[in-house]
């Protein structure tokens, strides 16, 4: 799934890395435990969250995590941002809840592996 | 290519600067032209350790060797030490505060990663002296 898609399914505003929204991913993660995420590795995954730190966007780095899509609205922090962009992961932020935006994705065809 | 040597310092609770050096081994693993499954290994293994030595052993230090076929990844930490390492090997057995948990770590998933992700994994520990770990990823 292109990643300009999640965008309009979540009806999410990019924050950064807009230029990468061709990239397509096959899996989601939906998490705000970074260890529980780092337990689940696989290729071209995004992960959604509602955990605003600097580690979140590590934690992306050290998986290859292209996409970060942040829900119930939450913004990212400046350093956040700025480490998003020197490691060319995208970030968004929708206002659904994670339970919603996990379902529309999932009911849009991105199951990836249970 | 020769081995490579790198050190770093793992500051005590700054979570700003914590996976720092992991995200410098990665980016060495990547120049040297690793398949990035085996850089995913070693830079989660890595940044577990790390994190860890920030929340739980007051900081330390890494030392990093790359050779031909491997890179092994030494954490020291000077904390407190595990008194039960089985259970700490546990998966979802965590001794950490509530505002570790606030940052997203503490789900006791941290020694179990490590293990997951290394090849071999060599956990030293001394109660009131600190911890050493060594993950080792082969090529």
């Amino acid at each position: 799934m292109r990643l300009g898609y999640i965008a309009e399914i979540l009806d999410a505003q990019v924050i950064c890395g807009g230029e990468f929204l061709e990239l397509e991913v096959t899996a989601g993660c939906g998490s705000d435990l970074m260890s529980d995420v780092m337990a689940y590795v696989t290729e071209n995954v995004i992960l959604l969250t509602g955990l605003i730190n600097l580690q979140v966007i590590r934690t992306a780095e050290m998986m290859d995590i292209k996409a970060i899509i942040f829900v119930r609205g939450k913004l990212p922090i400046d350093s956040m941002i700025e480490l998003a962009r020197e490691k060319n992961i995208v970030l968004m932020s929708t206002k659904l809840s994670m339970f919603i935006a996990c379902g529309r994705l999932y009911n849009a065809g991105l199951q990836g592996k249970s | 290519m020769g081995t490579i040597r790198l050190k770093y310092d793992i500051p005590a609770n700054d979570f700003i600067t914590a996976g720092e050096a992991s995200s410098n081994v990665k980016n060495k693993l990547t120049q040297i032209g690793l398949s990035s499954d085996i850089i995913k290994k070693a830079a989660i293994a890595m940044y577990e350790a790390e994190i860890n030595a920030v929340i739980h052993g007051n900081g330390g230090y890494a030392y990093v060797e790359i050779s031909d076929y491997k890179v092994v990844i030494n954490i020291v930490d000077f904390g407190p030490g595990i008194p039960d390492l089985d259970l700490a090997m546990q998966e979802g057995y965590s001794t950490a505060p509530d505002n570790i948990r606030e940052m997203g770590f503490g789900a006791g998933m941290g020694l179990p990663n490590m293990k997951k992700y290394a090849d071999k994994l060599e956990v030293f520990t001394k109660v009131g002296k600190g911890t050493k770990i060594i993950i080792t990823v082969n090529f």
